[in-house]
């Protein structure tokens, strides 16, 4: 998941502390290796991590693992598309939308399709749905484009009490998935196993918008983002790149979202309101908007910081009402403190650290 | 270069696809594993027992039914204070999920791994409980008492271990059109519900009765807090009676803007919109500040038919209303809010629950439980026949019918019948239930 991004940014970070230590990976043997097959790499390496954590921790902590996990690929795609191409969307919930009903539909109607196949149709549904609504925004920047995203977090939801015998209005739709292979069975329990199918999904999800990234497409991407002007005269083709930029985003989000389902086993339209696009949004600025490391921070907060703002409150003993507000309020709090001292986010922060140890012991 | 390296990661991707695949039949394939072992005691000590619930305490919902999980632990206190139940004391501990299904999720986890609950009681909402129906099942956790009239409830076949409580929205339906039938023959009737399971379900049993005098059919979303429009057409199409399948805040809903409009049917309310006392704050929090600001809230009430099963705490006859009362005075927690039908709706499951404990024995496992319901005889609080029996998990089997007058008064304008969800039909019942001090629930 080392990203141009991630060098881009590393690169005054560095310099701004003196010395810029000159880099070795290029010498390596891993330097050696082509990106693809390096990303694969820490894909393998993140899921070993995961299957290790799942041991150590209990069932409980197994669901928590596995929301981060789909949370981390939907902000992934957010990140490729408003860091990477600097196109904003507040709709990203409405595609995680779009992917959860998706394969709650499939499991309800098509239940004998494994779930890998079901999977890829997501992808497929998500990818039609991104150029549909990509194609239509292409044309438009900034404020025009958040507008145009906004209507379908908006309206998207709406659709399921349109077709409430078909998506179940607002008690939503339930599904059960097949649970831990016979093979497994006794080794892992049935929420390790689905929180396993969900990372593996994540990490190789993760792997190709690594690879994107740090790609001819990312840099294109890159170069409309800081000028489409001068991107244009230099050749690059800017609809077509940002309609790219929207599909892989898009697809990142409807895959999530039918992980998701997976997992959860329910999907109500409450679930993907406006609120959950913007506390993506949010979270991902707050993880760091320009590497896909900002991602990881970014779902932990957003699973993790809720529990803990209400423990804290209830350990308070608060009010009804405070306690209400206080997870709400909490995140807040730490999205403009991040914000205020490491503009980067938390990963600006993490990086901005690393530089300044390394100049420290370059300087002894 | 990137052309030759992207195909290596398609590969590569596509080889662990397919592993993945390997690994998995259909999804949507299940196969139901063993029986959860059912002779254990989780959360029962010899002076204890954990018993959880998922509740809205925060949220869009926690107004409306913050109520239900406050009137069951003032029960369960007052239970506590008399010794428990079989030396027990009951640790009732609410989780709250806001009303969103992906957080009932987690909390019911919580509750089940982390808590170690001997049983869930009363967990409250269609959405919430329905993603964790399977899971209370498979893990071999009672569901005792869901708060919500869904048929879901009652499938003895998928799902054993849950035991429905609200009379479903069928069976009331069903008697709320047989009265209207009777005693407004000939009059156009509309109908208002909630665009889910409650108005699917209530129209089911309403079309039994009443499908030749229908002439509107209107429903409205819970996230669009507006009747204006089918209030209105309600109004054009000439119903003189509108049934309202709905929750409190909607029922506010449509008598206000009726009363905006000039409109005056005979309103039916279901019993999760026919809470008085609920009815009047929102009715209040509604009109403030508007035209109708000094118009009092009961009047909108006035005349209005409710159904329910349920004691009722407007009712200065019904000693477990009274009872209840007398409870919330000592052991409610005490922020000054009146004592509501929705707190006498937890109120009621709290007992219930404490009265099948008590039936359990001493050596409480969860199969002692489980057959302590399929072989109670209920006798109260409720005003029905409740049925826990192996095969039917319904719960209530029936409403009864009153009429508020403006000014707080209850009229019991027909006695409690019963019915079945199918085309049955509506009989009249003999139940009687043992008074609060005669009923055993307690040490």
């Amino acid at each position: 998941m080392t990203s141009p991004t991630t060098q881009r940014e590393e690169r005054p970070a560095a310099s701004g502390a003196g010395t810029t230590p000159p880099r070795t990976p290029g010498t390596s043997r891993w330097g050696a290796l082509p990106l693809p097959a390096r990303h694969l790499l820490l894909a393998a390496l993140g899921l070993a991590a995961v299957t290790g954590l799942l041991f150590a921790t209990g069932d409980l902590t197994a669901l928590r693992i596995a929301a981060v996990g789909y949370t981390m690929l939907a902000i992934a795609g957010l990140q490729l598309l408003v860091g990477g191409s600097g196109q904003v969307s507040l709709g990203h919930g409405a595609f995680m939308m779009i992917g959860a009903y998706s394969m709650a539909l499939l499991v309800l109607h098509q239940p004998t399709l494994p779930i890998v196949a079901n999977l890829g149709i997501i992808v497929l549904v998500s990818i039609v749905a991104g150029v549909a609504v990509g194609a239509a925004t292409a044309r438009l920047h900034g404020p025009y484009l958040a507008g145009a995203t906004l209507i379908l977090a908006v309206g998207l939801p709406g659709l399921t009490h349109r077709y409430h015998d078909f998506l179940g209005g607002s008690n939503g739709l339930n599904i059960r998935t097949a649970g831990v292979p016979p093979f497994l069975d006794g080794l892992v329990t049935t929420s390790e196993w689905r929180t396993l199918v969900v990372w593996t999904t994540v990490v190789v999800g993760l792997a190709l918008l690594a690879t994107v990234s740090a790609g001819r497409l990312g840099r294109r991407m890159r170069a409309i983002r800081d000028d489409e002007t001068a991107a244009s005269m230099a050749g690059i083709p800017v609809g077509k790149t940002k309609v790219v930029a929207f599909v892989i985003a898009s697809a990142a989000g409807g895959l999530a979202g039918g992980l998701q389902a997976y997992v959860l086993g329910t999907v109500t339209p409450s679930s993907f309101t406006l609120v959950l696009s913007l506390t993506l949004l949010a979270a991902l600025v707050l993880g760091g908007i320009g590497s896909l490391w900002g991602a990881l921070w970014a779902s932990v907060a957003i699973v993790y910081l809720e529990i803990w703002a209400t423990d804290l409150a209830r350990s308070l003993n608060m009010t009804r009402d405070a306690e209400n507000n206080l997870p709400i309020v909490f995140f807040g709090i730490v999205l403009i403190l991040v914000l205020r001292f490491w503009p980067l986010g938390v990963h600006g922060a993490l990086q901005n650290l690393r530089a300044r140890l390394r100049a420290r012991s370059n300087s002894s | 270069m990137r052309t030759r390296s992207g195909t290596r990661a398609l590969l590569a991707s596509g080889l662990a696809l397919v592993m993945l695949a390997t690994a998995c039949t259909g999804a949507g394939e299940v196969t139901d594993g063993a029986d959860a072992d059912l002779d254990i005691a989780p959360g029962v000590t010899d002076d204890s027992v954990v018993i959880g619930s998922h509740q809205p305490l925060t949220g869009p919902a926690a107004p409306g039914y913050l109520a239900v999980s406050q009137g069951a632990a003032a029960v369960f206190d007052y239970v506590n204070a008399q010794g428990g139940v079989n030396g027990r004391e009951i640790d009732y501990r609410v989780e709250d999920d806001a009303y969103d299904p992906s957080q009932t999720i987690d909390v019911t986890r919580q509750l089940v791994i982390e808590d170690e609950i001997f049983a869930m009681v009363g967990g409250l909402g269609t959405p919430t409980h329905s993603g964790v129906l399977d899971y209370l099942n498979e893990e071999g956790v009672p569901d005792v008492f869901p708060s919500s009239g869904a048929l879901a409830w009652n499938n003895t076949e998928e799902h054993p271990l849950t035991y429905g409580w609200q009379t479903d929205y069928t069976k009331e339906a069903k008697i709320q059109g047989e009265y209207i039938a009777e005693n407004f023959p000939d009059q156009n009737v509309g109908y208002l519900y909630q665009n889910d399971d409650i108005g699917e379900d209530s129209q089911a049993g309403l079309d039994q009765y009443l499908s030749d005098a229908v002439v509107a059919r209107e429903h409205y979303e819970s996230e669009v807090p507006d009747l204006s429009s089918q209030i209105a057409e309600m109004e054009n199409s000439g119903a003189e009676v509108v049934v309202c399948s709905c929750i409190p805040t909607f029922t506010a809903l449509a008598m206000l803007e009726a009363a905006r409009i000039g409109y005056e049917p005979q309103w039916v309310v279901s019993s999760i919109g026919g809470d008085t006392a609920t009815l009047q704050a929102l009715l209040a929090e509604f009109t403030e500040g508007s035209d109708a600001e000094d118009v009092p809230a009961d009047a909108f009430l006035d005349e209005m038919l409710i159904t329910s099963y349920m004691p009722r705490v407007e009712d200065e006859e019904d000693d477990w209303g009274q009872f209840f009362i007398a409870i919330y005075d000592e052991y409610g927690d005490g922020d000054g809010a009146a004592l509501t039908n929705t707190h006498i709706f937890g109120m009621t499951q709290a007992v219930m629950f404490a009265q099948v404990l008590k039936s359990a024995g001493e050596d409480l496992t969860r199969q002692a439980l489980i057959d302590a319901l399929e072989t109670q005889e209920w006798q109260g609080p409720g005003y029905t026949p409740f049925s826990s029996s192996e095969g039917d998990h319904g719960g209530h089997q029936g409403v009864y019918v009153v009429q508020y007058e403006a000014g707080g008064n209850i009229e019991m304008v027909q006695e409690a019948r019963v019915t079945d969800r199918e085309g049955g039909p509506i009989e009249e019942t003999d139940f009687e239930r043992l008074s609060p001090e005669e009923l055993p629930f307690h040490d």
